[in-house]
């Protein structure tokens, strides 16, 4: 029996850092430099309008939230508190990348360039997706968790083999990082080589299932290691952080580096969706704490310090915010004109023939006097 | 000249005949030379040509960009082929045996099959999952399932399965040209069927039933594995004054009423032969569509003759399992005639 050693692996991992990587501290002060985990400090201007972002998605989350509340959605998962990871996943991607979001990622497709009430007419409940995820570069946002992420895979390995430089990011939540296609997501990635980055927002529940119930590791960034790739525990409510890692990662990808790995480290302060009741999982008192690291007042204070951001600019992003909100209301408050015989248009790219009877039996329901038709499925 | 490895890449054997395999991999490599956007990837697709060989010689002669051995995960392989697909690209894509798709379920039913509806036509995933299926050859457990109703009963899904070399090159090109995500189940005991082929070859379209053999007493209505042992009922029905009708589905999903009503209204009797187990089978939703729409030619119920429904058996037991021409004559006797 021979006991060759084994060659050592392509792969390029590093192990996280201990503590998560930080640029703003709570209180808005520059974090000490060991805190910096190698990276920089991106422009003062970029963070300016980080804040711009962050504010307006959080004004358009709670307006969709009360919109939720009073009956006009059928459900909304809000992604408050969550918003320096979410615009940072947005701004890290070039025009041309593809970011694979799940349904909690509404905020980081609205900064995408997705019309508000298209990405909101799925929650309502009008059409599964009613975006063309090729005019964005934004898949369908996923339900069934991590799948997506095995898409962003494909898909980017399509495009490097296809000589593009697109970069495919991947979000997912602590919960979907212990489902099996997250797992053999990272595997693939990293033996193909592909240019992905994969986002876990750790938001410390998988609707009531804590993070202790849902890992071992030290942290989900460690995971990296394993896959052969770079890994970074970050800061999640540090808009710096998370924009200078994920900047940083893109352009690994983009440079032939092949894929990372990249926990944020945050929380959800809302519920998990309208239809939840947290306080049978957890604290006020958490929920408190966590807000005192809120990402936007912490990226405030920073701003401020620096004087790069004063009353004018509060004005504008509250004209801004008000304006989304309003425009929201309105198109959540309309009732939409919704074809039923639609159902059967997107099923097969060529005309089936048990299909076309079916659509002629609801067409003659339809035209019918007294229409064999429920009052709607469940709301 | 033909030294034995130009043989097969001809997808001919020693003797000038095609097997089912060499068909299906001919098949692929028509394809790979069309389109420039078909790839092939899956476990051990590579250089040892899949584990029935159809992928002989691919990887050799279009390198691994085109032709390669993914990592070990059939949920993996379908996500990043939905990805490719996304991206331009025609994946043909292998779950090395029909039990082993189940950790894929999931990204075939929800995400392979409704990517289009989603999206309301904005998102084509033109992939073909090639699916060696069915017993017969004695594989241990996991090796022999039937899983055709699953991808059957799946809106999105288009569900083939052919029974012969001609059809099994002939599909497999439609397939991998049709823009929807196509399930293309390969019974692995026909892999060694041979026909005298001379490829390419154009079959009958593949959304069309087939009638292989014309009879006028019954009609027994097979699909993959199970059209040679209608045949064999057939003539063993022949040399018992018996005319027996037979009728090749070909194609799962979409159903050819058509084509098998036309059958039944001139036999006035029909079977349906699978090896899947027969609750909430295909024989069932055959047997409910026959009967709705050709309820008074028929002359008897239509009668099922199937796999039992215990999971498939050991080996050396699937002889007592598998439907055999023997029972489907014993089952038509159960008719009066
Ligand atoms: C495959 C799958 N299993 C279960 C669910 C139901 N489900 C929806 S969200 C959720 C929790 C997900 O938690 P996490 O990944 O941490 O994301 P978060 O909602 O916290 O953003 C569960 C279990 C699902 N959508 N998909």
């Amino acid at each position: 029996m021979s006991h060759d050693v084994v060659p050592p692996r392509p792969g390029t991992a590093t192990l996280p850092t201990e503590q998560p990587i930080r640029f703003i501290e709570p209180n808005g002060e520059l974090a000490p430099g060991d805190a910096h985990g190698g990276f920089a400090l991106p422009p003062i201007a970029d963070l300016v309008d980080m804040h711009r972002r962050m504010s307006v998605a959080r004004r358009f989350d709670t307006q969709v939230t009360a919109l939720t509340r009073q009956g006009r959605l059928a459900t909304y998962p809000s992604a408050l508190g969550q918003e320096a990871a979410e615009i940072a996943a947005s701004r890290a991607l070039l025009p041309g990348d593809w970011l694979f979001p799940t349904y909690r990622d509404t905020i980081a497709l609205l900064d995408r360039g997705v019309n508000a009430e298209s990405i909101l007419s799925f929650f309502r409940g009008d059409w599964h997706m009613a975006f063309d995820p090729y005019e964005h570069a934004v898949a369908p946002q996923s339900t069934p968790l991590a799948t997506q992420a095995l898409h962003a895979v494909g898909f980017a390995t399509a495009a490097t083999r296809r000589g593009e430089d697109t970069v495919c990011l991947a979000m997912l939540g602590d919960g979907a990082s212990s489902e099996g296609d997250a797992h053999e997501a990272f595997n693939f990635a990293s033996v193909w080589n592909a240019p992905v980055v994969f986002l876990i927002q750790n938001n410390q529940y998988a609707i009531s299932t804590p993070t202790r119930r849902q890992f071992a590791a030290r942290t989900l960034a460690d995971r990296a290691v394993g896959y052969g790739m770079p890994g970074h525990y970050v800061d999640g409510n540090d808009a710096a952080a998370m924009l200078a890692v994920l900047r940083d990662a893109v352009a690994h990808a983009r440079a032939g580096g092949g894929p990372t790995l990249v926990e944020a480290y945050t929380y959800r302060i809302e519920s998990h969706t309208n239809s939840d009741d947290p306080t049978r999982y957890r604290e006020d008192d958490e929920r408190r704490s966590w807000q005192e690291r809120d990402p936007i007042a912490r990226l405030e204070k920073f701003l401020e310090a620096r004087e790069a951001f004063g009353d004018e600019d509060r004005l504008r992003v509250q004209e801004e915010s008000e304006h989304l909100a309003a425009s929201t209301r309105d198109a959540m408050n309309a009732t939409p004109e919704l074809d039923p015989l639609e159902i059967f248009d997107h099923v097969y790219s060529a005309e089936r023939t048990s299909l076309l009877e079916q659509r002629a039996f609801l067409e003659a329901e339809l035209a019918s006097a007294e229409p064999a038709i429920g009052s709607g499925g469940a709301r | 000249m033909s030294t034995p490895s130009t043989r097969a890449a001809e997808g001919r054997t020693a003797s000038g005949q095609v097997t089912m395999a060499a068909a299906l991999g001919q098949a692929l490599r028509h394809s790979l030379e069309d389109d420039p956007n078909v790839v092939i990837f899956g476990e051990d697709v590579g250089p040892l040509g899949g584990v029935f060989r159809v992928t002989d010689g691919l990887a050799r002669d279009f390198g691994d960009q085109r032709v390669w051995d993914s990592p070990l995960a059939e949920a993996g392989i379908v996500g990043t082929a939905i990805g490719m697909a996304m991206n331009g690209m025609r994946p043909v894509i292998e779950m090395q045996f029909d039990a082993f798709s189940y950790p894929a379920f999931e990204q075939i039913t929800s995400h392979l099959a409704k990517q289009r509806n989603r999206t309301r036509g904005a998102v084509r995933l033109p992939i073909v999952v090639r699916v060696p299926y069915a017993g017969g050859i004695g594989g241990v457990e996991h090796h022999s399932d039937s899983s055709e109703v699953y991808w059957a009963h799946t809106p999105g899904l288009t569900v083939m399965t052919p029974s012969n070399p001609a059809d099994a090159y002939s599909m497999l090109r439609e397939a991998i040209a049709l823009d929807d995500p196509v399930m293309f189940l390969e019974p692995k005991s026909r892999y060694w069927t041979k026909a005298d082929l001379d490829l390419p070859v154009q079959a009958a379209p593949s959304n069309r039933a087939a009638v292989v053999r014309e009879g006028t007493d019954v009609t027994l209505l097979a699909y993959g594995p199970t059209v040679a042992t209608a045949i064999e009922a057939a003539d063993l029905g022949a040399d018992e004054g018996l005319s027996v009708e037979v009728v090749d589905l070909r194609s799962l999903s979409p159903f050819d009423d058509e084509t098998i009503g036309a059958s039944v209204r001139k036999t006035n009797r029909a079977a349906v032969i699978h090896e899947a187990h027969q609750f909430c089978g295909y024989g069932a939703e055959v047997a409910a569509r026959v009967t709705e729409r050709e309820f008074f030619s028929l002359a008897a119920p239509i009668l099922r003759i199937t796999g039992f429904d215990v999971p498939y058996p050991s080996p050396k037991l699937e002889r007592y399992y598998l439907p055999t021409a023997e029972r489907v004559l014993a089952a038509l006797d159960t008719w009066e005639w």
